[in-house]
């Protein structure tokens, strides 16, 4: 067998679970939803969609580890720097709030 | 080389010379033939780009989070600065929706076309990929029209009439880099169609289908994260 084959019925399934959880995220906008309950469903809806999309149609469900991890593991760095970079706003906007009113 | 490989070829000579130094020594390294992935090279090369490019959007979106956090004017609500009015029916977003589920739609189409690639479907595969392709030119044009109707309302990379100023800086970068990879990757299907179309692969073999397919899967992925954290906050 020669590269990464899949039934095309996975395929389906996952394009349709695409299109429900892009609506599902259209939704949380329309409703006006507010707060922490936005923000999870907005997060958490990303996460689906993304590991659907890597893990099925990137096919890594199925590479070995080593390139799983090659691709996975970097990236926590990003989240890293994000993190910092928060609390770095949050004083900046404070310093601003304070002196520039 | 074929797609094969030996234990024997990932195992370095057990009398080896000790390693020459320099130029030399460099392209004797990178041509020692070991493999670590157990993937086409083509296919190992295509995923360490792509992680190259999850950081400079990685980087981008956390630029825009920080400048975002931390501006004290109101940032434009984009519910609002992407609506349209259609048949009369003001439409919060409409736009960006649309352009989601046709990115979206694209992705499915390229999964498919991987899929008949293997099978030497040749003609199905090709068509699959030119429908990929237009799915994306589709996109594209979406964006053209996006693009020019904030420009008109005067939305600028420095400054706009509806707010914080960092809105069309964050904007135009984001979304003009995502829509960059769009354009380069609808021309690479096209190519790479045009290639599976004549019979090009049929002696290689079509792991070019699957590769072109990582890309443009990628930018789909990307489009995911730009939808949620610049459109949906």
């Amino acid at each position: 067998m020669e590269g990464q084959q899949h039934p095309v019925g996975l395929y389906f399934k996952v394009w349709g679970l695409l299109f429900l959880l892009s609506a599902l995220s259209y939704m949380v906008d329309l409703f006006h939803l507010e707060g922490l309950l936005r923000w999870t469903l907005i997060l958490a809806l990303m996460m689906a969609k993304a590991g659907l999309i890597v893990a099925v149609f990137m096919h890594l469900r199925w590479e070995r580890l080593a390139l799983v991890c090659l691709v996975v593991v970097p990236p926590a760095a990003l989240l890293v720097l994000a993190g910092m970079m928060a609390t770095e706003s949050d004083y900046l906007f404070l310093l601003r709030s304070t002196l520039f009113r | 080389m074929s797609a094969e490989f030996t234990t024997a070829a990932d195992m370095p000579p057990a009398e080896a010379a000790p390693p020459r130094a320099g130029w030399p020594g460099m392209a004797t390294d990178l041509s020692g033939d070991r493999r670590m992935f157990h993937v086409p090279w083509g296919k190992a090369m295509m995923w360490i780009f792509l992680l190259s490019d999850t950081f400079i959007f990685g980087t981008f979106l956390t630029g825009y989070m920080s400048v975002r956090m931390a501006t004290t004017t109101p940032w434009p609500n984009p519910s609002e600065v992407f609506a349209l009015t259609i048949g009369g029916a003001h439409l919060p977003l409409i736009l960006i929706a649309i352009m989601t589920f046709v990115l979206i739609s694209s992705s499915g189409t390229m999964a498919m076309a991987v899929n008949y690639a293997y099978r030497r479907d040749r003609r199905r595969c090709a068509a699959l990929m030119a429908v990929t392709a237009a799915f994306g030119a589709l996109f594209v044009g979406m964006q053209a029209f996006e693009w020019s109707k904030l420009i008109e309302e005067g939305v600028r990379p420095w400054g706009n009439p509806m707010g914080s100023a960092q809105f069309g800086a964050s904007f135009f970068m984001i979304t003009g880099f995502h829509g960059l990879h769009v354009t380069a990757g609808v021309l690479y299907l096209s190519i790479v169609a045009r290639g599976v179309a004549r019979g090009a692969y049929e002696k290689k073999g079509y792991g070019i289908v699957e590769i072109a397919g990582l890309y443009w899967h990628f930018v789909d992925l990307v489009w995911v994260f730009i939808f949620a954290l610049f459109y949906l906050w």
